[in-house]
């Protein structure tokens, strides 16, 4: 949001931006280069329509510059390491124990579950130094999940050219994207608002997702990259599954601000904390992001589903409790802007909005059967 | 708004019901499920079918009328406020508001006015009466419009919607002009009052066509029935594709299609796929199933009653039906599908006794071999029906099965189609034919050879001294009880045998006995039957053996198989089916707008900040004061700053 007194977005760009949208520019100039005669027309609007999106990020969070290209850097060094051959996973010393998309995962598990220890003890201890660790830790794990998914994307295509997907389209996938993206979402407002404590709050949810991955993982073996069914083989899912967990992880951390709010407004912990205000601002700031999203990701849904099922709307379970999670929040904006509530109950009522979000999220996969068939447990 | 709030709860609410409850089921589900009283009760409250009930789409309507009435209420209002600047605002209501400063500065007007515009905010002036200059400006006037846009969004979506929605056919069901059949009758025997024209506007429905068949009409589900929808077009299916991954997943559906206008008689060949639909006169053509489309078969029918005679070949057509008589009885032999594919999860190997280390292993290793997907390859169904409108449903396999490394001939069966298929495993000989097995089983059925039977049976039992002289005859009698009490019951009347006659404490010694005794006498038997049939000895070794041990589990398993012949699948041609989803839908384009403006109303509500300054130029000094629609915390910091800027812009001055 522009401050008054703000010069123009063009006017402000110093020439660190300009490097970095020339940085990403060049990479995606370069990725044309070499792979440009194997895409479609979707794919080259796709390649850049996501390199506007990240100078855009990069312009709008300073932290973004170097995060994305660490975590881009740490992949290619992974596809190196590969040398087009998948059994170097197990040989190469790097690949075994620190880059192969599974071990980036599992060292993605470990760190958020330190830094959560790390944002608690610095939280109870009023230790700047542990918090401040605990964001590193939180960096650290954002980069290797997002390395991870990156380097799953190629081993993908290592199994057999025909398996080669972007990988978002089962439950454990989207498990860890839901951790990255309410990761990165926290770090950012971390940064803004200056509310480092509620950190311990919101990795409390990020290490219940990880202990899910870390279930899903060794009870199921869901890790193993299985190719695509025929439905879900549509460049609609590229753009709507990613907008999709924006909108969640900004609602999951919105539902952990609550729980501060509700703690700090019955004085436990409140001289530890940031004050109620400030967290029910952060709160509604989350919510308005995560309804932009889950607004653009659902109507992305119905253009999909008018592609691949005969009709933009069928009432499908997972439609269904999109819209049902949707009113919710609509109702929750309504509350605040048209009657100006504040505070406990809509603290309370985003907590509630979790419970709500969890189950369209893993609940209709448990529950109830429909057309949306990508991650059965 | 209190009444809307509650509309969206009913709203939610019934979509939760639509959602648990499965929806559009056939009837009779629904009725087998919550029993007669509940299964009206919820008919009538339209519960299986909750979206398309009437009360949902008042519902919908009373939102859209809500909606619609509150931007007619506050629209004006809305407008005049985006519009206006409030230059005429007062000193007392300036100096009410929460961000408010007099501040010790002069300002002249020209240069105030472009130090505001500097800043992107549109300034209007208004004089007043007492000399002094009111500079009104503001910036970020779109978000209002973003209420617009947002609720204009929703009524506009739900009329699309509305377009789409079945209202049309529920006017006509209602007047009596449309009547869904419920009956499954041929496609030309349809009333004409099932029927809808090529001009109805809005449809969703579907249609089955084979390979090489045509279709010109769809159905579409209605309550309880269906009804026909005519196309404008014939599609005819040229050929169906389904491709696989390495690991058995299927990979593409697709099918080859000809449409040809009904009007001009104009043909055009288009393939469709999942994903990729084809629009054709307004009407948009899904690829939305597959199966099999009646592929003519071939088959063996072994005659269980003389089963060493050959068997004789028999032709049909899978998902139809043929008279079958055998042994002078009368069948019906109705086929099922034909399934060319048949893929198993054969499970994770060993996934519960993995060590920790395994377990760690596997979880760093992305390929997919712990499932072990199998394609077994084609398969039948049928059901043999008797006289009396009894039957069984089988299922065959055609392609041999390995199991611990020696091959068999699968055939499930079952009484009931609630229960699991029971599985009957027949080994196969060295030319991969169930020939040997069904000569050995001719042998075991007929009595006629029991005494050469057990005269060899005994003679190697007195060789290897396994019996004494004395109990020659004994032995050889049992042999032959045994063999016939075996042949007509399997392993279960033994067992009954026992139950009923044997003490508890002696059953399982006695048992033993009789499974030896079965298992030297059925080499005896296997050696008989090779001799009556001209054909070499059985050979002598641990394979052969075990060929003549499974052989006897087969033939146990036969008494349930309860069949009079063994039909085997020799051949095929396949014939598949696609199913395809037709659709008219005209409110989509309406609906897709309808979400760029909800999109477009979202940002400018949530991310356009509307700010207002005022500016009053005074001889002696100038007063500052801002508003925003919300967030005062970044009002508060917006404020600060311009305070200390207009200081420093006047001190330079
Ligand atoms: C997309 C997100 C939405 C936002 C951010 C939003 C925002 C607003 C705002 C700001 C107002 C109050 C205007 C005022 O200040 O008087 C309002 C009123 C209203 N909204 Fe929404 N709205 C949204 C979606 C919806 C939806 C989905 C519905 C129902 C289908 C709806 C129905 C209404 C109604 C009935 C009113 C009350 C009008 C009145 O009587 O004053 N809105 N909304």
């Amino acid at each position: 949001m522009e401050m008054v007194l703000q010069q123009p977005l063009y006017k402000r760009l110093a020439a660190g931006d300009w490097l970095y949208a020339l940085l990403i520019i060049v990479a995606a100039g370069y990725s044309f280069s070499l792979y440009g005669s194997a895409m479609d027309y979707y794919e080259q609007l796709i390649l850049v329509g996501s390199s506007i999106g990240l100078v855009a990020l990069g312009w709008f969070w300073p932290s973004w510059r170097w995060f994305f290209p660490l975590a881009g850097g740490v992949s290619l060094l992974a596809i190196q390491l590969y040398d087009h051959n998948l059994a170097r996973a197990a040989e190469s010393f790097g690949l075994k124990y620190l880059l192969s998309s599974q071990s980036s995962f599992m060292w993605m598990c470990t760190l958020f579950f330190l830094a959560t220890v790390l944002y608690w003890a610095g939280t109870l201890s009023r230790a700047g130094l542990l918090m401040r660790m605990g964001s590193g830790l939180t960096w650290a794990a954002a980069v290797f999940a997002l390395a991870g998914l990156f380097t799953r994307w190629y081993e993908s295509y290592l199994i057999a050219p025909d398996v080669g997907r972007i990988p978002v389209s089962n439950l454990y996938e989207v498990f860890i994207l839901f951790c990255l993206i309410t990761a990165l979402m926290y770090l950012y407002y971390e940064a803004k608002f200056a509310v480092r404590q509620v950190g311990a709050f919101v990795l409390l949810v990020i290490s219940a997702a990880v202990g899910f991955i870390l279930w899903y993982t060794f009870d199921r073996q869901a890790h193993e990259i299985q190719p695509l069914i025929p439905a879900l083989q549509s460049w609609w899912m590229k753009i709507h599954v990613p907008a999709n967990f924006v909108g969640y992880g900004a609602f999951a951390m919105s539902a952990m601000i609550g729980v501060a709010q509700l703690l700090i407004r019955r004085g436990i912990l409140a001289s530890r904390l940031p004050s109620a205000e400030v967290l029910d601002e952060v709160m509604y700031k989350a919510i308005a992001v995560g309804f932009l999203f889950f607004t653009i990701a659902t109507i992305l849904g119905a253009m999909w589903a008018a592609d691949a099922w005969g009709g933009y709307w069928s009432w499908d379970p997972k439609e269904t409790w999109a819209l049902i999670v949707w009113l919710n929040y609509a109702a929750w904006l309504h509350m605040r802007l048209v009657k100006g509530w504040r505070g406990e109950p809509l603290a309370w009522w985003a907590v509630v909005g979790l419970l709500v979000t969890s189950f369209a999220f893993i609940g209709v996969n448990m529950f109830l059967s429909g057309l949306h068939s990508y991650g059965a447990l | 708004m209190r009444f809307a709030i509650g509309l969206l709860t009913i709203l939610a609410i019934a979509s939760i019901i639509g959602t648990v409850l499965k929806q559009n089921e056939p009837y009779p589900n629904y009725a087998f499920e919550f029993g007669q009283f509940w299964f009206v009760a919820f008919e009538k409250l339209g519960l299986y079918d909750v979206y398309h009930s009437s009360w949902f789409l008042l519902i919908l309507a009373f939102l859209v009328l809500s909606t619609t009435l509150c931007i007619i209420r506050n629209g004006p209002a809305f407008l005049r406020d985006m519009k206006g600047f409030r230059e005429r605002a007062t000193d007392n209501s300036l100096r009410a508001m929460r961000h408010s400063q007099q501040l010790a500065l002069t300002l002249d007007e020209e240069r105030a006015t472009r130090l505001l515009q500097g800043h992107g905010l549109r300034v209007k002036r208004a004089a007043r009466d007492d000399g002094s200059v009111l500079l009104a400006a503001k910036k970020g006037s779109a978000n209002k419009l973003g209420y617009f846009f947002a609720h204009i969004a929703m009524v506009v979506i739900c009329i699309g919607g509305l377009m789409d929605g079945n209202l049309p056919l529920k006017l006509g069901e209602l007047t009596g002009s449309i009547k869904p059949e419920t009956r499954d009758l041929p496609q030309a025997q349809i009333p004409e009052q099932s029927r809808l024209g090529t001009g109805n506007l809005s449809f969703r429905g579907s249609v089955t066509v084979p390979e090489g068949k045509s279709a010109d009409v769809i159905f579409l589900n209605s309550g309880n029935g269906y009804l026909v929808q005519e196309l404008p077009f014939i599609v005819t299916l040229k050929k169906f594709h389904v491709d696989y991954y390495s690991n058995g997943m299927p990979k593409l559906f697709a099918s080859d299609l000809v449409i040809t206008d009904k009007g001009s008689g104009k043909t055009s060949e288009h393939t469709i796929k999942v994903n990729h639909p084809l629009v054709v006169d307004g009407v948009a053509i899904y690829q939305a199933s597959f199966g099999d489309g009646g592929s003519p078969l071939q088959l063996k029918a072994w005659n269980l009653q003389t089963p060493q005679a050959a068997p004789t070949e028999i032709k049909g057509n899978s998902l139809g039906a043929q008279p079958l008589k055998v042994n002078g009885r009368d069948y019906k032999l109705e086929f099922g599908e034909l399934r060319v594919f048949n893929v198993e999860n054969t499970g994770t190997p060993g996934s519960d006794d993995k060590s920790l280390a395994q377990r760690l292993n596997d979880a760093r290793s992305v390929r997919q071999d712990t499932k072990a997907l199998k394609n077994i390859g084609p398969s039948i169904s049928f059901k043999l029906r008797d006289q009396h409108g009894q039957a069984r449903e089988y299922q065959h396999y055609m392609a041999p099965m390995q199991q611990d490394g020696e091959w068999y001939q699968v055939a499930g069966v079952r009484s009931d189609v609630a229960q699991p298929f029971q599985y009957l495993r027949i080994p196969l000989d060295k030319d991969m034919s169930i020939a040997s097995f069904m000569r050995l089983y001719a042998a075991l059925k007929n009595p006629a050879l029991y005494d050469e039977i057990r005269a060899r049976t005994t003679a190697k039992a007195m060789q290897g001294q396994a019996i004494s002289p004395a109990m020659q005859q004994q032995f050889s009698d049992s042999v032959r009880w045994v063999l016939s009490r075996f042949a007509q019951g399997g392993f279960g009347a033994l067992e009954q045998f026992l139950d009923d006659k044997v003490p508890a404490d002696k059953r399982q010694a006695i048992a033993q006995t009789y499974i030896k005794i079965l298992q030297g006498a059925v080499v005896d038997v296997m050696d008989v039957a090779q001799a009556r049939a001209g054909l070499p000895a059985w050979p002598q070794d641990a394979k052969h053996y075990r060929f003549l041990l499974d052989s006897l589990v087969s033939v146990s398993a036969l008494q349930d198989y309860a069949a009079p012949v063994y039909l085997e699948m020799s051949g095929f041609d396949q014939v598949q089916a696609s199913g395809l989803q037709m659709t008219r839908s005209p409110g989509k384009n309406v609906v897709y707008l309808g979400s760029l403006l909800l999109v477009i109303g979202i940002i400018l509500m949530f991310y356009v900040r509307e700010v207002r300054v005022w500016l009053l130029l005074q001889r002696d000094g100038t007063r500052l004061a801002m508003t925003s629609n919300r967030h005062n915390r970044d009002l508060d910091q917006d404020f600060e700053r311009m305070v200390g800027y207009l200081n420093k812009q006047a001190g330079e001055a």
